[in-house]
C-alpha cells in the first residue's frame, strides 16, 4: 500500500468537498472490502481517502410512499435481514445471502457493493481495466477469457459487472441517489453503469466528487422476483452467470418483465428481448427456454467463454420459473 | 535383551487407539504460534523487488534512491545484472526497513532494466516434431531430476545412456553428495562418458525422453480383444501453504545465526544455511513451533531464507522478517508439474490386461519434469511409454504430497476405467480381476476394494455408462494407489528425572498431522504413565536431530525412535527401582502410573516413588532410528489404498458436486487411530480441491500467473467437502509390518476416482483436472443429450 491522508468527515457536504475533481487523486471508503484489497494490490493508489462511515445520516432502512429507501451505508447483512424485506422483496434477500461471507456482509455496505470494482484478473493484477500490453495488444481477447463478458464485448471492455445483487436490485426497479459538487441526482440504477471506452473512464457514471447516499426500491407487492446464480462452488464464489426476474402477472400470463443478467457483460445486462418474448404469455419451461435463447441470442463469446452462452441461458430460464413458482 | 517390539493389542494403554490431539486446544483457541506470528525485538521487515516478466535478462539495477531513504537499514541485490530470469515473480532485489511500509516504498525506489526474452508459458501437447531427442545431460539436468525425485536407479541409467556434456568438478560432486545425491549416481557421473560439444545449440522447449518398451507391445495391441484409447490430464497446481514460506534470522553474534522458519525441517536447515552463510551449522539455531502447512514445499531455507539471513547481518544483526506475501506464495513457492497423455489400453475380453501404450507430456517449468510412473499399481505385461518434458517459464516446481503419484493415478486409473467400461465391466470387478499385476500389495487391494465398495454403497450406485443423460445425472468411480513410507533418521533423548517429571526432546517438527500427539501416545503408552506426565520438546535444533517429513517418513521414524527410547528408560528406572521392591528389574511392570510386580499389585509404588529412587541423577537415554543394534526393525514400507467417489452433475450447468468419497488405507502398525484417520479426511478434501477448482492460471501474452490469491486460485470450502468415510486397516496382515506412513498415500487417488465417478455419471471422459463447468459441458456437447 502506499501512503495516504485519510479524512474522516461527518457530513456529507464536508465529504464531497474533500473529494477531488478527477480520479486518480481521492477515494470513497465505506466497508473498506474492496478498497483496501485494490490498494494493498496497488491498483488503486488514492492520495487521500475520504471515510464516509461517520456520515450519520448515510445510514438507516426506511420506508415512503416511494418504496423502501437504503442509505448507503448500511450493510449487505443489515439490508438482508430486514424484515421489510424479507418480506416484501425476499428475492433480494436471497441475492444478498448468497453473497460473499457473514464476515464480509458484516462490513460490505450496498452503496459500495454498487461501486465495487471489477473482478477481472487482469484489472486485479494491475494490467489495466482495457488491458493491454507494451504494443497494444488487448490481452483479455488474447488470453485466460473464460470468465469474461460474452454480451456488450465488442468493445475494449471484457470484463463483467462485479455485483451479484445489483440484477436483482435493478430488476425490483431501484433508483440510486448521488450527492455531489453539482448537486443531487436520481438515476435509474441500470443506468448508473457504463461501459467505459478508454483506461481513463471507470464502469459507474459516478463523479470522483460525487457519493451515493442512497438507493430507492420502489414497492413489489405485484411482482414475482427470483434471483438465481450459477457457480461452481457452494462455498463464497463469483458466479458464472446471474439472471434476475420480476414478473408482473396477470391472470396467467405475463403482462410485463424484468429480466437482468449479471456477470455476462461489463455492466448489468437488461433483456429486453427476453421480456418481450415473455410479455403476454404463460410462464411455462417453452417459454422461459425461449427468453433464454432470447436473451443471448446476440452473444458474442470470447476464445474460451462460449461456455457461459449455456450457463447465462440456464441462469435466465430457472428464474424465470423460480419466479414463477414463488410468490414476490 | 530388551523387548523393542510393538506390544500386542493386549498389552496397549494408547497405542492404536484414538488419542485426541495434544494441541488441538491451543490451535482452536489462536494461541499455538506460527513462524508468521513471531515478533523479535528490534525486528526489520523484508521486502522484495520481483522480476515482473516471464522470461528476462537482468540488464541495471540502482538501488540508491532506496538506500538512501529513511527507515531502511539494508538492501541486498539478490540477482544481479547479467542474471537469467526464468519466471515471473523471480526475487531480484531484497531491502529491510524498520517497518512493512517503509520496506515497499524503499522496494519501489529501486529501479530495475530488464531484457525480456520470449517465454512460454503453456503445457500444452507438444506440436508434433517440435520435440528434441535427449542428448547428453547437463549438471543442471541433474539436478531437476534430483529436484524431481527421479529414482536413483533411473539417474543412473540416463546417465549411462546420453552422457554428459560437461565434466563434473569435484567441488560440485561434493556439493551434490552434501545435497544428498547417492553414491551410485556420484560414481555414474564420475565414470560418464564427456560430449562437450553438446549443449551449445539453443534447447527446445520440448525435451523427449528415451522410450521405454517392456514386453512386446505391438504383439500385444495386435492380438488383443478390446482396445480403448483415451486422453487424461491432471494441471500443474500450487501447494498454496495457508502460512506461507518465510523466515525471521538474526545474528546474535558476530558468527552465531538464529532462525525461526515454516519448514518441514527443522533439523536439516542449518546444514543447508550453513555454507552460503559461512558459518559452521553448528552455529544455526533453527526454531519452529507450528507450520501451517508445507505439502512438500518446504524442506529448504529457499532462497529467501538465506538472504533473509545475508541481510540480517548487513543490518548488525538485527532480527529480518520476510514472510511471503499471498500473490508470491502462489507464484513462485513451488507447484505440483502438470502430466498429460494419451494412452491405449488392451485386453482380453474376459478383463485381463495385456498392453500399456501411452505418450505423456507436462511441466514442471524451466528444469522440464520426468514421466510419473505410470502405468501406476498395475505392472502391464507389454508397454511403450513416451515422455516429453516442457522446459516453460511457468515457475519452480516441487515435491507435492506424493511427487508424481496423483498425476500417475489419473493417467492409469481413468485410462483403466474407460477401458473397464468398453469392456461393460464394473471397475471394481475389473481392477480386481487384474490384482495379480499389483504383486506384493495383492492381498491388501483385495480386501480393501471389498470393505470401500461395501462403506460406498458401490453395488446399488454403480450403473453402466448411460447412453443419453438429462437433469442431474449421478455416478461412481474408484482408483487404487500406493507408497513407500518407511521411518526416517530420528534421534531423541528420553530423560526421566527424580521427582518423577520426564522430558522428550527431538527435533523433529509436526506438519499439523498429530506428530506430537503420537510421540507422547508411545512414549506414555511404553512407560506406562499419563501422556500429561511428559513434556515433549520439538521443533529446535538444539535437540536431536530427526529427519524431514517428506515421503510419509515422520511417523515410522519419530514413533520407533521414541520406542527405544522409551524402553530404555523404563527399564533403567526398574533397574533402579528393584531392589526397593525385593524384585528382579524384569518381574516389574508399570501401568497408569504405578510401577509394580507383575501378579503382586500389592507390591508397588508411584511413579513418583519409583523414580526418588534414582537419587540425584536423572536417566538419560538417547533413541534412534533405524538402530540395528536394538531390533526388531519397528517401521516399515509400502502400503496399499482405496478410493471410492460418488459424485453428482447439474448436466444442464456442468457442475460437478462430489456427495460421498470413501478412503480405505493400510499404514501397517497404526500408532493412534484418530491422527490416522484425519490424514485421510484431510487429503481427501485437499483431493477435492484439486479435483475440482485448483488450477494455475497463466497470461500467454505477459507469462503471469493470473489467479495469485484466493478468489481464483480456489479451495474447496466447507459447503463443498461432502460425507467422507474413512477406513484403516488394521489387526493381523497389518499391524505386524511395523509402522508405515500416511501422510500421502491418500491423497493420490481423488482426482481419479473423481474423475472416474464424473465419467459413469456422464457416459464420457473430461479428459483434464480440474474438472469444471466448462470442460464438462464441452463434454456433454461432445457426446450429444437426450
Ligand atoms: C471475499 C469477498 C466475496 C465477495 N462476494 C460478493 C458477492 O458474492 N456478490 C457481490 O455482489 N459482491 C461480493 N463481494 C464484494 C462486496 O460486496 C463489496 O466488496 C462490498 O459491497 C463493497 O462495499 P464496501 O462498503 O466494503 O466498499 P469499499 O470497499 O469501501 O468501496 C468499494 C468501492 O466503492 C466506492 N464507494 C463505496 N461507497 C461509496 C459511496 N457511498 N459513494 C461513492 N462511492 C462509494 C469506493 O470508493 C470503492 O471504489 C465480495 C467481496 C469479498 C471481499
Amino acid at each position: 500500500m502506499r501512503p495516504f491522508e485519510y479524512v474522516s468527515p461527518y457530513s456529507r457536504k464536508q465529504a464531497i468537498s474533500l473529494l477531488g475533481p478527477t480520479w486518480g487523486n481521492t477515494e470513497v471508503l465505506a466497508g473498506g472490502t474492496d478498497l483496501l484489497a485494490l490498494m494493498k494490490d496497488d491498483v488503486v493508489t488514492p492520495k487521500r481517502l475520504v471515510n464516509i462511515k461517520d456520515i450519520a445520516d448515510l445510514r438507516g432502512i426506511s420506508s415512503d410512499a416511494q418504496g423502501l429507501r437504503v442509505g448507503a451505508l448500511t450493510t449487505l447483512g443489515e439490508l438482508a435481514d430486514n424484515e421489510n424485506v424479507k418480506k416484501n422483496y425476499p428475492s433480494l434477500s436471497e441475492a444478498l445471502l448468497e453473497a460473499a461471507s457473514p464476515q464480509i456482509r458484516n462490513m460490505a455496505t450496498i452503496g459500495g457493493n454498487l461501486c465495487q470494482r471489477p473482478r477481472c484478473w487482469y484489472f486485479r493484477n494491475g494490467l489495466g481495466l482495457l488491458p493491454k500490453d507494451e504494443s497494444g495488444k488487448e490481452l483479455v481477447e488474447a488470453g485466460e477469457n473464460r470468465y469474461h463478458a460474452i454480451l456488450g464485448n465488442q468493445g475494449e471492455a471484457k470484463f463483467v459487472s462485479p455485483s451479484t445483487v445489483v440484477p436483482m436490485l435493478i430488476a425490483y426497479g431501484a433508483k440510486i441517489r448521488l450527492e455531489g459538487a453539482k448537486g443531487k441526482r436520481e438515476l435509474p440504477l441500470e443506468k448508473f453503469f457504463v461501459i467505459p471506452k478508454t483506461e481513463s473512464e471507470r464502469e459507474h457514471d459516478l463523479r470522483p466528487n460525487e457519493i451515493v447516499s442512497e438507493i430507492v426500491i420502489p414497492p413489489a407487492s405485484d411482482l414475482k422476483a427470483a434471483h438465481y446464480e450459477v457457480r461452481q462452488r457452494e462455498a463464497f464464489d463469483w458466479p458464472l452467470a446471474v439472471a434476475a426476474v420480476t414478473l408482473k402477472m396477470q391472470g396467467s400470463n405475463v403482462q410485463s418483465s424484468r429480466i437482468i443478467l449479471g456477470y455476462v457483460a461489463p455492466v448489468p445486462w437488461p433483456s429486453p428481448e427476453a421480456e418481450h418474448a415473455m410479455s403476454g404469455k404463460p410462464v411455462n419451461k417453452e417459454t422461459a427456454q425461449k427468453a433464454a435463447d432470447a436473451a443471448l441470442a446476440k452473444a458474442t463469446p470470447l476464445s474460451h467463454n462460449a461456455y457461459k452462452v449455456k450457463l447465462a441461458k440456464v441462469a435466465v430460464d430457472r428464474a424465470i420459473l423460480k419466479a414463477a413458482g414463488g410468490t414476490a | 535383551m530388551p523387548d523393542y517390539a510393538w506390544p500386542d493389542a493386549e498389552h496397549r494403554t494408547l497405542i492404536g487407539k484414538r488419542t485426541t490431539r495434544v494441541d488441538s486446544p491451543l490451535k482452536v483457541s489462536g494461541q499455538a504460534k506460527y513462524t508468521y506470528d513471531v515478533h523479535r525485538p528490534g525486528m526489520l521487515y523484508g521486502k522484495v523487488v520481483r522480476c515482473p516478466y516471464a522470461h528476462a535478462k537482468v540488464v541495471s539495477i540502482d538501488t540508491s534512491a532506496a538506500e538512501k531513504m529513511p527507515g531502511v537499514k539494508a538492501v541486498q541485490v539478490v540477482q544481479g545484472p547479467g542474471s537469467n530470469i526464468h519466471w515471473a515473480g523471480d526475487e531480484i532485489v531484497v531491502v529491510a526497513a524498520i517497518d512493512e511500509g517503509t520496506a515497499e516504498d524503499a522496494m519501489r525506489a529501486i529501479k530495475v532494466q530488464y531484457q525480456q526474452l520470449p517465454h512460454l508459458v503453456s503445457d500444452a501437447e507438444p506440436p508434433a516434431g517440435s520435440a528434441q531427442e535427449q542428448g547428453p545431460l547437463s549438471l543442471d539436468d541433474i539436478g531437476d531430476m534430483f529436484d524431481n525425485q527421479v529414482p536413483p536407479r533411473q539417474i543412473v541409467s540416463q546417465i549411462q545412456q546420453y552422457g554428459l556434456s560437461e565434466k563434473p568438478t569435484d567441488d560440485a560432486l561434493k556439493e551434490m553428495k552434501e545435497d544428498g545425491a547417492p553414491d551410485e549416481v556420484l560414481e555414474a557421473l564420475r565414470s560418464a562418458t564427456i560430449h562437450p560439444e553438446a549443449g551449445k545449440g539453443t534447447p527446445s522447449n520440448y525435451q523427449k525422453a528415451a522410450t521405454q518398451t517392456t514386453g512386446d507391445p505391438d504383439k500385444a495391441f495386435a492380438e488383443a480383444e478390446v482396445v480403448s484409447e483415451g486422453l487424461y490430464g491432471i494441471p500443474l497446481i500450487t501447494h498454496c501453504c495457508l502460512e506461507s514460506h518465510g523466515s525471521i534470522s538474526e545474528w546474535t553474534d558476530h558468527d552465531h545465526v538464529f532462525t525461526h522458519i515454516s519448514t518441514q525441517n527443522v533439523s536439516g536447515i542449518a546444514g543447508q544455511m550453513a555454507e552460503p552463510l559461512n558459518i559452521p551449522a553448528t552455529n544455526i539455531h533453527v526454531h519452529q513451533d507450528n507450520v501451517g502447512g508445507g505439502f512438500g514445499s518446504k524442506f529448504s531455507p529457499d532462497r529467501w531464507g538465506i538472504f533473509t539471513a545475508e541481510i540480517s547481518k548487513k543490518a548488525d544483526g538485527k532480527p529480518v522478517r520476510y514472510m511471503l506475501e499471498r500473490d508470491a506464495e502462489l507464484k513462485v513457492a513451488g507447484a505440483r508439474p502438470s502430466a498429460y497423455a494419451r494412452v491405449k489400453v488392451a485386453a482380453k475380453r474376459d478383463g485381463t490386461l495385456t498392453a500399456w501404450q501411452s505418450n505423456s507430456w507436462g511441466t514442471g517449468g524451466p528444469g522440464g519434469g520426468g514421466m510419473p510412473p505410470i502405468p501406476y499399481v498395475f505392472s502391464v505385461p507389454n508397454q511403450r511409454l513416451e515422455h516429453t518434458a516442457i522446459r516453460n517459464n511457468i515457475g519452480p516446481a516441487r515435491a507435492w504430497r506424493a511427487p508424481n503419484h496423483p498425476q500417475a493415478a489419473v493417467l492409469t486409473m481413468c485410462a483403466l476405467d474407460d477401458l473397464a467400461a468398453k469392456l461393460n465391466m464394473d471397475p471394481v470387478d475389473f481392477f480386481g480381476k487384474n490384482l495379480n499385476l499389483t504383486k506384493a500389495r495383492e492381498n491388501t487391494y483385495r480386501e480393501e476394494l471389498a470393505v470401500a465398495a461395501e462403506l460406498m454403497g458401490w453395488k446399488e450406485k454403480w450403473h453402466p455408462r448411460p447412453q443419453a443423460i438429462d437433469g442431474i445425472v449421478r455416478g461412481v468411480g474408484l482408483s487404487m494407489h500406493t507408497w513407500g513410507g518407511r521411518g526416517h533418521a530420528s534421534d531423541c533423548d528420553l530423560t526421566i528425572y527424580p521427582d518423577g517429571s520426564v522430558e522428550l526432546k527431538m527435533g523433529t517438527q509436526d506438519l499439523g498431522t498429530g506428530t506430537r500427539t503420537c510421540i507422547l501416545v508411545v512414549a506414555a503408552d511404553t512407560l506406562g504413565i499419563p501422556m500429561e506426565g511428559i513434556q515433549l520438546l520439538i521443533g529446535d535444533t538444539n535437540y536431536p536431530p530427526s529427519g524431514g517429513s517428506g515421503g510419509s517418513t515422520t511417523i515410522g521414524g519419530v514413533s520407533s525412535s521414541t520406542r527405544r527410547a522409551a524402553v530404555d528408560a523404563r527399564d533403567a528406572l526398574f533397574a533402579k527401582v528393584a531392589p526397593a521392591l525385593n524384585a528382579e528389574p524384569d518381574q516389574l511392570e508399570c501401568k497408569n502410573g504405578r510401577l509394580s510386580v507383575k501378579g503382586d499389585p500389592s507390591r508397588a509404588l508411584s511413579w513418583k516413588e519409583a523414580c526418588s529412587k534414582l537419587g540425584a541423577m536423572p536417566i538419560t537415554v538417547r533413541g534412534k532410528n533405524p538402530d540395528r543394534s536394538k531390533p526388531p526393525d519397528l517401521t516399515n514400507s509400502g502400503v496399499g489404498g482405496v478410493q471410492m467417489a460418488e459424485v453428482e452433475i447439474d448436466s444442464d450447468t456442468g457442475v460437478v458436486k462430489v456427495r460421498k468419497m470413501v478412503a480405505v488405507q493400510d499404514c501397517g502398525f497404526i500408532i493412534d487411530l484418530k491422527t490416522a484417520e484425519t490424514q485421510c479426511y484431510g487429503a481427501m478434501i485437499m483431493g477435492i480441491s484439486y479435483s475440482l477448482y485448483e488450477e494455475k492460471v497463466m497470461d500467454p501474452t505477459t507469462g503471469r500467473m493470473l489467479n495469485p490469491d484466493m478468489q481464483f486460485y480456489r479451495l474447496a470450502g466447507f459447503s463443498d467437502i461432502p460425507e467422507l468415510v474413512v477406513h484403516m486397516m488394521t489387526g493381523k496382515g497389518y499391524d505386524e509390518r511395523g509402522v508405515i506412513g500416511l501422510g500421502e498415500p491418500p491423497v493420490i487417488s481423488p482426482g481419479a476416482a473423481i474423475s472416474n465417478a464424473v465419467a459413469n455419471a456422464m457416459g464420457v471422459r473430461v479428459p483434464f483436472l480440474p474438472l469444471t463447468p466448462d470442460r464438462v459441458l464441452t463434454a456433454f456437447e461432445q457426446k450429444g443429450r437426450v
